[in-house]
């Protein structure tokens, strides 16, 4: 049986870890904090000279209208990405994750390359092709792209979530009256909520954070925040890129404890 | 792939690990089709055939620009490039290394944290941070942090441990590409360590008691009960983060030298170059990419399959 002693040693031992974690997670956004703030800041000092708003003011008044832009266009290109992936991931998922069928081995390696294939090997390609159609240079081009890795994502969550689906209680359902809409309503939506949330969010980040098959598709014309921030990296003002990337992170960051609480058990680890 | 909560900690096929698929007054196959048919429609439509393009414009099938022969030209000229060749051993060296520290440390830490704390929801939001975090922005940190001018520099001299800017050991744009493994193992770590934690809080914890009522040493339990419970979401995982650092752009075009420039960069500056006759050999770099890491499943895989039958794991 365990004493107590080392109850009490394990309990400092788990906070000493989860200092160390916190340490670690912390570490790079320090120096962007400490530089978006930044107005003058010599080497070797270990802070700047003078603090200042100048890079927050940059971010929203002079270059404001351009970050408001590339925001609105991200948040576009993601959250239109995710949907469509959620809306085909769930069909396709309950087939998956409830039926065996002869071919499910090659649709899990269909479904699967995608994952693994980098995403600029296929922009590449695609490009010749989108320029036929018209499709370069426009928000829509750039979702197709999105959804080639985004989609399989979603599928494979939604896979997961009806392998433990036990779809007799919709029979139940319906045997006790339930139309199909209520049966969907009452039954499935609840039980796969979270997984709908899981999806979409696994969705919306790897398409929010995505640079070049966006550059390529996009041809600079659809300039998310990405786009927007290599541009700024290569002008080469510190404070500025820190405070945009700040800006980045935050959307992302603030989506995850929305929906940290719903997600449950469940957690991002699809996401890189 | 998703780690699912404990219910069905998988990865590739949820469904036949858990043994839950069944086939229950299957509708028909037509409807299964249906309901397929737009996922499929995507990779297949999209996702094939952006690499079916890709292929045809590097073996030189551009009807716009009159060539319509098919030659392995682009290819050949590639391998015979002593650069292209130092380019892509420098690419499989960063991408193994990366995978293979990210992949010790996570098992560290999920073993530590999985003994401490066997559930908990603070760590898994903490661990969850750096997967929302772009790699566009992790770059840029790192290069803020590891610079000879970054925050490490500046820590060092304060602590008189080196005594001036040239004197800090150069980790971004070096030629290890120490900057780049450092910025991908922080960002792969949480991902790796959450795959594996998701399978150790389910399984393993009863039969670990089982091995220490039957007095397994610390590791015999790790080697003949860990190690075999979290092998198949170690595994893929690992090989997941392989195929990602292997074609990765953002870090290497950020933080690595010019040259040699990592495969994914080469790709890139050569599809986008002025002179247009050196697109095909971009996109022929991008689908060596997309060989190289599929391979490495089909390695992978048969790795696998072999050590199982000889009984080297489970």
């Amino acid at each position: 049986m365990i004493l107590d002693r080392d109850d009490t040693k394990r309990r400092l031992l788990f906070w000493g870890v989860l200092l160390v974690i916190v340490a670690a997670i912390a570490l790079p956004f320090l120096p962007l904090f400490i530089w978006s703030f930044s107005e003058r800041w010599f080497f070797p000092d270990l802070l700047p000279a003078r603090f200042g708003l100048r890079a927050w003011s940059y971010v929203f008044d002079t270059a404001g209208p351009q970050i408001l832009h590339a925001l609105w266009q991200s948040v576009a290109v993601s959250g239109v990405t995710a949907l469509i992936s959620v809306a085909v991931g769930v069909p396709a998922g309950r087939v998956l994750g409830l039926y065996d069928f002869r071919g499910k081995n090659l649709v899990a390696v269909l479904l699967i390359l995608p994952v693994i294939v980098p995403s600029l090997s296929v922009a590449m390609g695609l490009h010749l092709w989108f320029l036929r159609l018209g499709l370069t240079e426009t928000a829509v081009g750039v979702v197709l792209v999105h959804l080639t890795f985004c989609l399989p994502y979603a599928v494979f969550v939604m896979w997961g979530v009806f392998a433990n689906y036990n779809p007799d209680f919709e029979d139940q359902a319906r045997s006790l009256g339930a139309s199909t809409v209520q049966v969907v309503a009452r039954v499935m939506l609840p039980f796969m909520f979270n997984g709908v949330l899981v999806a979409g969010l696994f969705a919306f980040l790897l398409s929010w954070s995505q640079y070049l098959s966006t550059l390529i598709i996009g041809g600079g014309q659809i300039t998310t925040l990405p786009v927007l921030l290599f541009a700024l990296m290569g002008s080469g003002d510190r404070p500025v890129a820190a405070a945009v990337s700040l800006v980045f992170v935050a959307p992302a960051l603030g989506a995850l404890i929305v929906t940290s609480r719903g997600m449950g058990q469940r957690n991002l680890s699809g996401v890189w | 792939m998703a780690a699912e909560g404990p219910e069905s900690p998988v990865i590739v096929r949820p469904a036949t690990q858990r043994g839950v698929a069944r086939d229950r007054q299957p509708p028909s196959r037509l409807t299964h089709l249906l309901l397929l048919t737009p996922a499929l429609l995507v990779v297949v439509g999209l996702f094939g055939g952006g690499l079916l393009m890709g292929l045809m414009q590097s073996l030189g099938h551009i009807p716009a620009a009159g060539l319509q022969e098919l030659s392995l030209g682009h290819f050949k000229g590639l391998f015979s490039d002593p650069d292209f060749v130092g380019s892509l051993n420098l690419t499989l060296y960063i991408a193994a290394t990366a995978t293979l520290i990210a992949t010790l440390l996570s098992v560290g830490l999920a073993l530590v944290l999985v003994t401490l704390a066997r559930r908990h929801r603070l760590l898994t939001f903490l661990l969850q941070i750096p997967l929302t975090v772009p790699h566009l922005v992790v770059a840029v940190a790192m290069i803020f942090l590891l610079t000879p001018a970054g925050l490490f520099a500046r820590l060092a001299v304060q602590l008189g441990l080196v005594d001036s800017i040239q004197a800090f050991p150069l980790l971004v744009n070096d030629r290890w590409g120490v900057g780049m493994i450092i910025a991908y193992v922080w960002k792969e770590v949480p991902f790796i360590t959450l795959m594996i934690l998701s399978v150790l809080q389910t399984a393993g914890i009863e039969l670990l008691e089982v091995g220490r009522t039957l007095k397994a040493g610390p590791w015999q339990r790790f080697r003949y009960i860990t190690l075999p419970t979290i092998f198949p979401s170690l595994s893929a995982a690992a090989l997941i983060v392989f195929a990602y650092t292997f074609g990765a752009f953002e870090i290497p075009f950020l933080m690595g030298r010019t040259y040699p420039m990592l495969l994914p960069v080469w790709a890139y500056r050569s599809y986008s170059d002025v002179d247009l006759m050196a697109r095909p050999e971009g996109i022929a770099t991008g689908l060596v990419i997309a060989a190289v890491v599929s391979l490495a499943i089909v390695l992978a895989h048969a790795i696998l399959s072999y050590a199982r039958r000889r009984g080297a794991v489970l």
